[in-house]
């Protein structure tokens, strides 16, 4: 009797006890098994950046789902194939022909997994396109096959040769804590050619380290932005197919303390001119004072002051801010779209006059004039 | 009866008429697809001979046995060799062309002379495009990237125009399979028993006709580019470089859907025979085999997130892909739910089946990696995707292709396979193509970008594996080709159903005689009824 009351008195109680402990054991397996995957699994190079850690933390995300889905249907594959294996080959097997509720379920499950992750990819993505205010602007010019590294102070990087001979990519300097954005373009191998395979081609600024990656497309600029949060040197490859001098079209990224950098850009920087300053020579040597002032008033063709940023109406209807591809195009082919209240066809193309360079620092110049 | 029963059965399609020349100009639906069979071997033999050499010269870092011109070339070869020679023709026109007709009880496909004609389309389009290697050979890659490809270069112009013959053997045969389809099958054959094979080869026809003549387009855009140096798509002559993006993946995204739909279909053939048992969800197999095609025409973009294209087209891009991964989910959930209570035999077909399921899957999961926007941007252009890519061509095309060449030899040729040594080709198939791409993924996460001639040391390890992996897929066919090939010869003798199918081609000899059915079948029931 007492036996039995000590049964009865104990059987609820060990299952309160050993129902939580199976799921707390579960628990803890399955977190270290997403711990493991989150931190050696995913085999991705530390990341650098934060948008780095949160493109980690979706991936994360997404293998984890998937090895648990693939177990799930890959395991019960197996399972069916051990268990239904065929005896005789008068086997008699059951005839289902399908499944409302097990079908929704196995299509809704997913849908709502893969809407999940569209919207977790979307916001991160949102914040890889959108460049802060404060970010220091540099600009990267790629040729076949190489990367070169312009400041605004009018320092250039370029890659160079070791005493062995051997090749020493570009470095890019940068601070590291404050973001940088690159605003890249690509040029011919050089100026004067005129053999069609020595025009520029499309590249893609790949650091993987910060888990971002931009084409560089021929005929205009592209832009991409990171912030290191740490110092340290990172790898930078081409990743659009480039031709035989792809896989060496290599560059890298020294990230260095703030006040380190201050001192680097300020070194050797000094007895060349800025490229704004190169911006205004050239404002001057290629007539372009001719037609457009620098101090608001209006002579043939639009002001330069204030026009940085700006949005104006073009002939033809619509609205254009003037950055860095409008005022490429304007100079280049001057009619795409002029500015609403002014003649067209008066500005001579400069398509073939200026090189990339050029246009560089006429940009840079204009983004001083406020 | 007795009597003219055993007539026919001596005459088939294989003894019908004899010579070279009747092979070459027949109409038969079965000879063409015989025909298909040789001409895409050999460009497998082709395209898997440039992949042993690239995996070979990626051994190591640096040069190993090509320099990095002869590399690019190698890599653009076996990409433009494999994709439009044999993975698009793969299945449709070889295994479509000989049982489309036969599973819906027909005779024979509604045009067979130009039937005939696509078969011509395919082999001068792939004579035009190899000619290039007479002028130096192409090296932009199987994706013909503007400004790159834009260099007045012979070579790039045969490729490109190559292509565009071998495009019409596409088009046309999707066009004699929506006609076939519609309006050849049997008394009491509805839309809704025709074999589930038919439903994905009719969804596939439906993309290689209207998908197909883009590439066209765009391929004459280049060569009209190339040649008289009309600014399309080179910004020095006023064109836009991603513009051909635009048009190239408008096309390339769908045919990726054209080499993979079929083989969906051959795999719910394989699952229903070889566990005795209905398929689960009939209706969800097929449909969603046509709702795929159609969203297959709205995901292009997302092979261009990092492009230049807005943020909002890589949003809108991303989410349309994400629905593309339902249907799939659904068809690999039905060939599971399949299994279950069924009579599993695991003969060969039926190993290459449950290995496309496994890769498969594999393939898929990256695919909704690869959708995700952000995810992308680090994954784009480095081996995740092409380790992802051949997840999804080889472990699922080739494995399917495999799977239906072992499953339907019987009837082809009347002869039984050495089950014993398929199998073989199998484990080596299937453990080499893991070696190989598995460790491809951890590469790409590295950071280790695709197309790439040499590779930091610290690379070398995982590609070393993957090239271990290379060689044991290269012994796996050389194991394929020569059991079947035994059996071509010594096969003994198969009977009309060797694996107990359900489906009309087993009702009849095998070989099939010259119009495929000595009566013309009626049919009363859906395709799998395995009661």
């Amino acid at each position: 009797m007492r036996e039995i009351e000590g049964e009865a008195a104990m059987s609820p109680n060990r299952r309160l006890v050993n129902r939580p402990m199976i799921v707390r054991a579960l628990a803890v397996l399955l977190l270290s098994v997403f711990s493991i995957i989150a931190d050696a699994g995913t085999f991705m190079p530390p990341a650098a950046t934060q948008i780095a850690g949160e493109v980690d933390s979706i991936y994360a995300f997404l293998l984890i789902t998937s090895l648990i889905s693939f177990i799930l249907l890959i395991g019960g594959m197996f399972w069916f194939v051990y268990k239904y294996q065929r005896r005789s080959a008068n086997d008699k097997t059951a005839y289902i022909t399908h499944n409302h509720t097990l079908e929704f379920i196995w299509s809704f499950i997913p849908f709502v997994i893969f809407m999940f992750v569209f919207f977790w990819g979307w916001k991160v993505y949102h914040d890889m396109r959108n460049v802060p205010e404060n970010a220091l602007e540099v600009q990267v010019m790629a040729k076949k096959w190489d990367w070169r590294f312009l400041y605004k102070s009018g320092k250039v990087v370029t890659s160079g040769l070791d005493d062995n001979g051997q090749k020493v990519p570009a470095t890019l300097v940068v601070p590291v804590g404050r973001p940088v954005k690159l605003v890249m373009a690509s040029e011919k191998i050089n100026e004067a050619s005129t053999d069609p395979s020595d025009r520029p081609v499309l590249h893609s600024f790949f650091i993987p380290s910060a888990r971002i990656k931009q084409d560089v497309v021929p005929g205009r600029f592209t832009m991409l932005w990171f912030n290191f949060d740490q110092p340290g040197d990172y790898w930078v490859f081409c990743a659009e197919f480039c031709g035989a001098g792809h896989s060496a079209m290599k560059a890298l990224i020294r990230a260095v303390p703030v006040a380190d950098f201050e001192k680097w850009i300020s070194d050797e920087g000094g007895g060349k001119l800025s490229l704004a300053d190169q911006g205004r020579a050239l404002y001057a040597s290629k007539a372009c004072v001719g037609c457009h002032s620098a101090d608001g008033s209006r002579v043939v063709g639009p002001t330069f002051k204030k026009l940085w940023g700006s949005k104006h109406g073009i002939d033809g209807g619509g609205t254009v801010e003037v950055d860095e591809n409008y005022v490429r195009e304007s100079i280049v082919n001057p009619n795409a779209k002029v500015t609403a209240g002014y003649p067209s066809g008066i500005m001579p193309a400069y398509a073939g006059q200026l090189s990339d360079d050029e246009l560089n620092a006429i940009i840079e110049f204009l983004k001083t004039l406020k | 009866m007795g009597n003219t029963a055993g007539a026919h059965a001596e005459t088939n399609y294989l003894n019908h008429e004899k010579g070279l020349w009747n092979w070459l100009s027949t109409l038969d639906h079965k000879r063409i697809g015989l025909l298909y069979f040789i001409t895409v071997a050999l460009f497998f033999l082709v395209g898997g001979v440039f992949a042993l050499l690239i995996r070979t010269e990626l051994y190591s870092a640096g040069q190993t046995i090509m320099n990095a011109e002869q590399y690019s070339r190698t890599m653009t070869y076996h990409g433009a060799v494999m994709v439009f020679l044999v993975i698009i023709p793969g299945i449709p026109a070889f295994l479509g062309n000989f049982f489309l007709p036969m599973h819906i009880g027909a005779k024979d496909v509604a045009f067979p002379r130009l039937n005939l004609l696509s078969w011509y389309c395919l082999i001068v389009g792939a004579l035009i495009a190899l000619s290039s290697l007479f002028f130096g050979g192409a090296d932009t890659g199987w994706t013909f990237y503007t400004p790159y490809s834009i260099k007045h270069s012979p070579a790039v112009l045969c490729m490109a125009m190559g292509v565009f013959v071998a495009g019409f053997s596409s088009i046309l045969t999707g066009l004699n399979f929506i006609v076939t389809t519609h309006k050849l099958r049997a008394p009491g054959m509805t839309m809704n028993r025709i074999p589930l094979f038919v439903w994905a080869l009719y969804s596939t026809a439906i993309i290689q006709v209207l998908a197909t003549p883009v590439l066209a387009i765009t391929v004459l855009l280049l060569a009209m580019e190339n040649v008289f140096g009309i600014g399309f798509f080179d910004p020095a002559l006023g064109g836009d470089p991603v513009l051909f993006q635009h048009f190239f993946w408008f096309y390339s995204h769908p045919a990726v859907y054209i080499m993979i739909l079929p083989a969906f279909g051959v795999i719910s053939e394989l699952i229903t025979t070889f566990s005795k048992k209905t398929i689960f969800g009939y209706t969800a197999i097929a449909y969603s085999s046509v709702a795929i095609a159609a969203v297959s025409f709205f995901v292009w973009g997302h092979h261009m997130f990092v492009s230049g294209q807005s943020e909002l087209a890589g949003v809108v891009f991303s989410f349309i892909t994400m629905l593309v991964g339902v249907p799939t989910a659904i068809k690999l959930f039905n060939w599971v739910a399949t299994l279950y209570k069924g009579s599993i035999n695991l003969a060969a077909p039926m190993l290459f089946a449950l290995g496309f399921m496994f890769l498969f899957t594999i393939g898929g999961v990256t695919g909704i990696v690869l959708a995700t926007v952000a995810v992308d941007v680090h994954f784009h252009d480095t081996y995740f995707v092409v380790a992802h890519f051949h997840y999804v061509m080889v472990g699922g095309t080739l494995m399917a292709i495999m799977g239906g060449i072992y499953y339907w030899f019987p009837k082809m040729f009347g002869k039984l396979v050495s089950d014993l040594w398929a199998r073989v080709s199998f484990f080596f198939i299937f453990v080499g193509f893991n070696v190989t791409f598995y460790p491809q993924f951890i590469l790409g996460s590295l950071g280790m970008p695709r197309r790439y001639f040499d590779y930091l040391p610290e690379y070398q390890h995982l590609n070393r594996i993957s090239t271990v992996g290379a060689y044991l897929i290269g012994v796996g066919f050389t194991i394929a080709v020569v059991t079947v090939i035994h059996a071509l010869f010594r096969g003994k003798p198969a009977g009309s159903n060797p694996w107990g199918g359900t489906t009309l081609e087993w009702t009849t000899a095998s070989p099939p005689p010259h119009e495929n059915f000595l009566v013309t079948p009626i049919v009363t029931a859906g395709p799998y009824e395995h009661r």
